[in-house]
């Protein structure tokens, strides 16, 4: 269990979080999303007493990180794949890492396996691909088998195998009941993984829904009717809180009604009706639209400031 | 997966663990092994030569600044050479987990910081001590053995301080860079400030400081070193005593400052 209670980060005059609450529950994976600068990584590293708040709290298990005797246990983190001296092997990072709470070599021998290190478990770190430094993050996350693992972008650098894994492994961690929290800054992973998602922008809070909530929520159903009578039809759906765009001749796009609804009225007219197909935006469209104030970088068209 | 494991016995976070850790993160970096084998090898060789160059008084040839008259200092010829190896490493046992970034892993490990730095302090004094006193008493013995007839020997006074000193010395300005390291965070913003204060400052206070507050210069970090490693006391030093204690403050005051860094900045 994460909770964060109106957190905050101000470097200078540049406020990287503001005023963040929101609970992460275990038992289920909670996707952490926004985009690049939104405070994503500032937030994870202020949960684990990296960073100090500039006001607010965030505990985990019901007390601040810090403040437990046994913080190996409670949580358990890859933030950033780098955190590595380059000049020390797999093992023995590790190694050092399970020595400050008593964690048995037999443990750091376990986790080497699980991430699949163990060819190389005895090789400087400073040779490492990205991939590899990321499974070497997440062993040193799992090494106190802890009850809340948080994990800062996992699947950058992995190829597609490695990115299967990762799923797995979370949808594993969280069926054990532990709190995963995870952060990215792409929708179409996060809908294939989480079950929960904590959207911010900018620092802010967006959006704190379930996958589902969100993807209802946040794209506009439209339904594409065909019908060899599309005039008729047109009149007959077209209302308040109704659009109708044609597309093409005998095509238009219905908003504000559901399918159901607009088969039901053209049947009761006698309309027959050859195609009926809901179409929802790509969850990556409903992301972007969610998101589109908060985005810090925004790039521009090429030409467009001309 | 994961569920096949047993579970874990959960333990404390503890200084000796975190001692531990140090230690295991100490021995598994290929540059402490080099570093180390540097500053002994320093201290030893040009030891060696300064005492194979020694003259036995009949012979007043040699080099300028060697004269025969303080033969145990002949053989303590690399101590500023070991001393800047010694402090290298120092600097790179702290300043190199900021510049990798194993910072950042080490903290989330032990959250309550300090550990870190005292279990470093305590790996790093036992090792550099244990590795720099030996040192000490091979350049000591055969350098004596090399002088000769002119040669001091263990019994003399003032010998068994002048070894022990220099060892003590050595350790010292390890440790001050060990945590100008943790202070600034930078390897060689570290080196360049442990340099600067262990041998440009005398240099430039015999320079610029007025005659009237000369007083002063005995106080500077290499003075008050000198002070506890030399077997013969200058007439303007500090007693022994003195300048172990002066320099201890030093070292005190630099760890207090990573200290008090380490705790409240953001890693």
């Amino acid at each position: 269990m994460i909770e964060v209670h109106d957190l905050t980060k101000r470097y200078g005059d540049k406020t990287a979080v503001d005023g963040l609450s929101f609970h992460v529950k275990p038992g289920i994976v909670t996707g952490f999303l926004g985009p690049n600068g939104s405070g994503k990584s500032t937030t994870m590293r202020m949960i684990l007493g990296l960073d100090r708040p500039t006001s607010g709290t965030a505990t985990v298990n019901g007390r601040p990180y810090a403040e437990h005797p046994d913080p190996m246990f409670q949580a358990g983190a890859l933030l950033d794949a780098k955190a590595v001296h380059t000049g020390r092997t797999a093992y023995h990072h590790l190694l050092a890492l399970a020595a400050t709470t008593g964690v048995p070599k037999s443990r750091v021998h376990e986790v080497i396996d699980i991430v699949g290190l163990h060819e190389v478990a005895r090789k400087r770190v400073g040779g490492f691909s990205l991939g590899m430094g990321q499974r070497l993050g997440i062993a040193s996350a799992l090494l106190g088998d802890p009850e809340v693992v948080i994990l800062d972008e996992p699947t950058n650098g992995l190829d597609p195998e490695g990115v299967l894994w990762i799923r797995n492994l979370m949808r594993g961690l969280a069926e054990q009941g532990r709190t995963v929290f995870v952060s990215s800054h792409l929708m179409s992973e996060m809908a294939l993984t989480a079950e929960h998602l904590i959207v911010i922008g900018k620092g802010r809070l967006i959006a704190d829904v379930s996958v589902s909530g969100f993807i209802e929520s946040a794209s506009n159903e439209s339904v594409r009717v065909r019908s060899p009578h599309a005039n008729a039809l047109h009149d007959l759906l077209a209302g308040p809180g109704t659009t109708v765009l044609s597309i093409d001749r005998g095509l238009f796009e219905v908003t504000g009604l559901s399918a159901e609804e607009i088969g039901d009225r053209a049947a009761g007219a006698g309309i027959p009706v050859h195609e009926l197909t809901v179409i929802r935006p790509s969850l990556e469209e409903a992301f972007m639209e969610l998101t589109k104030d908060a985005v810090e970088y925004q790039s521009t068209e090429i030409g467009a400031s001309r | 997966m994961t569920t096949a494991i047993a579970a874990l016995p959960r333990k404390r976070v503890s200084l000796p663990r975190v001692v531990k850790s140090e230690w295991i993160k100490f021995w598994s970096l290929r540059s402490t092994y080099i570093t180390l084998g540097i500053a002994a090898l320093l201290l030893i060789g040009f030891g060696l030569l300064a005492s194979s160059l020694y003259g036995d008084g009949s012979d007043p040839g040699g080099p300028p600044g060697n004269e025969p008259t303080d033969p145990i200092g002949a053989s303590f010829t690399g101590t500023n050479f070991a001393l800047l190896a010694f402090g290298a490493l120092g600097v790179l046992f702290t300043a190199g987990e900021y510049s990798t970034g194993m910072i950042r892993s080490s903290m989330a490990a032990v959250p309550k910081r300090l550990p870190v730095l005292w279990a470093k302090v305590a790996v790093f004094a036992t090792v550099v001590f244990v590795v720099a006193l030996a040192a000490s008493a091979v350049v000591f013995t055969a350098g004596q053995a090399l002088i000769g007839d002119g040669g001091a020997s263990w019994s003399d006074p003032g010998v068994a301080r002048a070894v022990v000193g220099t060892a003590g010395l050595l350790t010292g300005s390890g440790l001050l860079g060990l945590g100008l390291g943790a202070l600034l965070r930078s390897t060689p913003g570290a080196i360049t400030t442990l340099f600067g204060v262990m041998f440009l400052l005398a240099m430039v206070a015999a320079l610029l400081v007025p005659e009237s507050w000369s007083d002063v210069v005995q106080y500077l970090p290499s003075e008050a070193g000198d002070a506890f490693t030399a077997v013969t006391q200058a007439d303007d030093s500090l007693s022994p005593m003195a300048g172990l204690a002066v320099f201890g403050g030093y070292i005190a005051a630099t760890l207090g400052a990573a200290a008090w860094r380490i705790k409240r900045s953001d890693v």
